[in-house]
């Protein structure tokens, strides 16, 4: 962002809650099963049929409101918001409109508008090559998501940049992942996230015209498409012009913003209260339930990390915002004595580069294997090269570091007799390298390192390899 | 052994198929021929035999029962009377017919009706009028037009309608017959196709009070399929009052312009014989019910206006258009739905949209609140309030259908208790001109029991003779 603008960014996410059954009926959830085998005559809004409350869902959204520290309205009520289109059964959404379930409430830098619980649509099939609707020839709809529970969460406009956005967007998913009331999975849609964007000069404390961008599909394309919106409101501004309010489709491939709709085609919903329900009403034992369901949640877990084990902020925010990685580092830290910071870099840096977004507790490095591999290191018995042939191995067959490293002759080497005089045969055998580093050029070293390491597989520590090259050179 | 048959209550035939005296088969087929040839277009659907698994020995002793055409019968068409759902058989059935069907009274067959319930003279019907049977060339109300003329003829023991404005009540004072409109939340609206979901009810049309009672009280309790069902608080008996003493009743509406002067005389002739079986009477001022129709044309388009928008063509019912989807939204909803039906969804879209909301819709729950306020009032002072059902006796074929006005005031009266979500009961005073006229009884919420055991002492006392429309 150039200097003379500042962004203003807000998220509405729609969360879909993984209870048993829908919003509204006692149907199943789909995951994927054959097209409309999961309805009944609720959600296929057949005549005469009713929606009645899920009480599971009721008690999720209770929770994602306290999560982020929501009032939680003593009495809220469901509307009506009405739309004719072929996703929508009944023609009308069932949702909150002006007493939502949770209001003003806040996670980490962002205040909460508000939180509330609604109906998801049923799913459109285009019938054509590129399976979107434009070209199609025919459409047809599959009900089996059509009254999937949803939490919708609205913050207030106060992220100021692409990346913060993209940031509190995993905070939030990492916060509701380990509340467990969603799957948070982008991809299967069951986390959806929209932006409104608007730019003003900076100093300036009105609000610009905001657009809204629909249906990121992960947390960088949120961060492209921000990003890419930002540059296209600075340069109409610059260019003397006016935003204006519409609804955008950012193409990650392609990088584009593409108009959905304008403010003029923009619906009339004629919400009104939903006159088939009640009014929810949490009663102090739902309160209390639902308080007594929420564990320790990422934002308070980085802080015990960073402020209780002593970790980076860094490194505290990626273990606690990815719950499995938070949950390993705790259960290595507890089963051996390894340093909390190094511990904790291992498993942020060694062991994601190796199983990157997968879970760790699925590998089968054992959390105490690790532990017990870090250990050796801090005490010296391993190196850290030969440490991570050992996670290798570990992470290829799982076992015992100790035993790794003693059926592979791994452990470091110990007196520096032996290590001499393979540093001196290293020298002795290469003497180019010596001149240059007598010389000056400090780089030279690598090559006398890196034969040595070849030497001892890795067994020797490299600082004192370092140490003795240049004892015996003097340089 | 017919002419007995025909002059038995459905109570009474009940009574007599669990004494062994009639056999249920024999009984369901006897109403299955009236039903059938049942020249007053009562019906949509007659159905083909008595059900192999009919309940005879329940409490409601195998007599079968007329259902409207707003409730869903698995595997019955069932349309609301409207061509919109032309030929559409449910696969569930509404939780208020099946909970009467369990208790013994096998469906009978599917009545006429105003489409979606929408109307008061049951000329709104997508497949034809009803007439009354006291003079076929008149109207037999509506919007439960079918269940009324089916009972008052005897082609019926008895039936089920619903009532928004006043769709029981209306159709039972013109036809001679007794109807009760349950309190809001007695009966579950399950598989009842929606009209105005926070207004309608279902409840029974029967010949006298007794048989009201008897499947009434087979209809109520909560429903898990209906968040709005209520638990019955207490038991309901069958009615067995034969006096009114300590009993206050709050009359109300007889001065009210445009009431026919024999509509006043008959009620008033009634009145004469509350005081003459103990009970205490005297005026009331309901001072918003006047409003009524006015709060009452708001709310119910607007909901109706959502409830219906559901009828697009995509999974049930008839599809029109030329395979682009707002064709299909438009010719579909052209072609299947009604004048009447068209006129409500515009009222209800309009008065819901944005800029509108709080002038109309906000307003009408605001006089909502006043009328259940004077209603609360009231009972404050009396038990139960009484007025004429409707302002006039059965009007002429075709005699208001150019103004629609005029055919909304058919429920000026019954308007302000389905806004006060209460119970009333329409029963036949006399006849006037040869046409009946019926008084209704109102109470608080849940004193249907109360209510229909004045309406019982009443009956007797009236002793109103509705043979005449049997033939």
């Amino acid at each position: 962002m150039a200097e003379h603008y500042e962004a203003v960014i807000g998220l509405e996410i729609h969360v879909q809650l993984s209870t048993r059954t829908k919003m509204f009926c006692a149907c199943a959830l789909s995951f994927g099963e054959p097209p409309n085998t999961r309805t009944c005559p609720v959600c296929l809004a057949l005549p005469g049929a009713l929606p009645v409350v899920n009480a599971e869902a009721i008690h999720y959204g209770l929770m994602i409101g306290m999560a982020l520290g929501c009032d939680i309205a003593p009495r809220s009520i469901f509307h009506r918001k009405n739309y004719f289109y072929p996703d929508s059964p009944k023609a009308y959404q069932i949702s909150q409109y002006d007493e939502p379930l949770a209001t003003n409430g806040r996670l980490g830098d962002v205040r909460i508008h508000r939180a509330h619980l609604e109906e998801d649509a049923a799913k459109l099939v285009h019938a054509s090559s590129s399976g979107r609707i434009h070209g199609s020839e025919a459409s047809v709809v599959d009900f089996n998501r059509a009254g999937t529970p949803l939490v919708e969460i609205v913050s207030e406009p106060d992220l100021r940049s692409a990346a913060d956005a993209a940031e509190w967007g995993r905070l939030l998913r990492a916060t509701l992942k380990r509340l467990g009331v969603s799957d948070v999975n982008m991809d299967e849609g069951s986390l959806r996230v929209d932006a409104n964007v608007s730019i003003r000069p900076v100093g300036e404390t009105t609000l610009g015209t905001k657009t809204e961008l629909k249906n990121m599909n992960s947390f960088r394309f949120l961060e492209r498409g921000i990003q890419a919106e930002l540059a296209r409101q600075e340069e109409i501004l610059r260019g003397g012009g006016a935003v204006e309010q519409e609804t955008l489709h950012f193409d990650p491939q392609s990088g584009r913003l593409s108009s959905l709709r304008s403010k003029e085609e923009a619906h009339d919903y004629r919400y009104f209260p939903e006159p088939d329900l009640v009014p929810i009403a949490p009663t102090e034992e739902m309160l209390e339930r639902a308080r007594g369901a929420i564990p320790e949640l990422p934002a308070q877990r980085a802080e015990r990390f960073e402020g209780d084990l002593g970790l980076p902020e860094e490194t505290a925010r990626m273990l606690a915002f990815r719950t499995e990685l938070g949950d390993y580092f705790e259960a290595a830290l507890a089963s051996d004595s390894a340093d909390a910071r190094t511990l904790a870099n291992w498993v942020r840096n060694e062991l994601v580069q190796r199983i990157g977004e997968g879970d760790p507790a699925e590998s089968k490095v054992m959390p105490r294997a690790l532990a017990q591999l870090v250990s050796m290191v801090e005490a010296g018995s391993v190196s850290q090269s030969a440490a991570k042939t050992v996670l290798d191995t570990l992470l290829d067959s799982g076992g015992d570091p100790r035993q790794i490293v003693e059926e592979k002759g791994l452990a470091a080497m110990d007196d520096s007799g032996e290590l001499d005089s393979i540093v001196q045969s290293a020298i002795d055998a290469d003497p180019a390298a010596v001149e240059q580093i007598k010389s000056g050029n400090q780089k030279a070293i690598g090559a006398l390192m890196g034969a040595i390491m070849r030497q001892t597989q890795g067994r020797a520590d490299g600082k004192e390899v370092q140490r003795l090259i240049r004892e015996k050179i003097g340089s | 052994m017919s002419a007995e048959l025909l002059e038995l209550t459905a109570a009474q035939a009940g009574e007599k198929v669990r004494a062994g005296e009639i056999k249920p088969a024999e009984l369901f087929d006897f109403y299955r021929q009236r039903a059938a040839s049942d020249q007053l277009g009562s019906y949509l659907w007659v159905a083909g035999e008595a059900p192999a698994d009919s309940a005879s020995g329940g409490p409601l002793g195998g007599v079968p029962l007329g259902v409207k055409d707003l409730f869903c019968v698995k595997g019955v068409p069932s349309a609301a009377a409207s061509r919109i759902l032309e030929g559409y058989k449910p696969p569930y059935t509404a939780t208020s017919v099946e909970r009467l069907v369990a208790a013994g009274a096998p469906v009978l067959g599917k009545t006429n009706m105003d489409e979606f319930a929408m109307g008061s003279s049951n000329e709104n019907s997508g497949f034809g009028p009803v007439r009354n049977p006291w003079d076929t060339e008149r109207v037999p109300g509506g919007s439960s037009g079918g269940s009324a003329a089916a009972v008052a003829a005897g082609n019926a023991p008895w039936a089920i309608g619903t009532d928004t404005g006043g769709s029981i009540r209306q159709p039972a004072s013109l036809c001679g017959i007794v109807g009760l409109k349950p309190t809001y939340g007695a009966v579950s609206r399950y598989g009842m196709i929606a009209f105005a979901s926070s207004l309608d009810q279902c409840g029974p049309l029967t010949r006298d009070v007794t048989d009201a009672a008897l499947l009434f009280r087979h209809m109520i309790g909560r429903d898990c399929c209906d968040s709005t069902s209520l638990d019955y608080p207490n038991e309901v008996e069958l009615p067995s009052a034969e006096r009114l003493d300590g009993i206050r009743f709050g009359i109300w509406g007889l001065g009210e312009e445009g009431v026919e002067p024999g509509v006043v005389e008959a009620c008033k002739a009634a009145i004469a014989k509350i005081e003459e079986l103990g009970g205490a009477v005297e005026e009331i001022e309901l001072p918003h019910a006047g409003y009524g129709l006015s709060a009452y044309y708001v709310i119910a388009p607007a909901e109706a206006s959502a409830n219906l928008a559901r009828y697009d063509g995509v999974r049930y019912g008839i599809r029109s258009g030329n395979g682009d989807l707002l064709s299909m939204y438009e010719n579909t909803r052209h072609d299947g739905f009604g004048a009447e039906v068209k006129r409500r969804i515009m009222l209800g879209t309009y008065a819901l949209s944005s800029g509108y909301y709080d002038a109309y819709y906000g307003t009408a729950q605001r006089v909502r609140t006043k009328i259940a306020d004077d209603f609360k009032d009231a009972f404050g002072r009396v038990d139960i309030v009484v007025t004429p059902t409707s302002p006039s006796v059965a009007f002429k074929l075709g005699e208001r259908t150019k103004d629609p006005l005029a055919m909304y005031l058919s429920d000026y009266f019954t308007v302000p208790m389905s806004l006060a979500g209460i119970p009333a009961v329409s029963i036949p005073a006399g006849l006037s001109e040869g046409l009946p006229v019926g008084l209704q009884l109102a109470g608080p919420a849940f004193s249907e029991g109360r209510i229909l055991d004045a309406a019982h002492a009443l009956e007797k006392a009236i002793g109103f003779d509705g043979a005449a429309a049997r033939g």
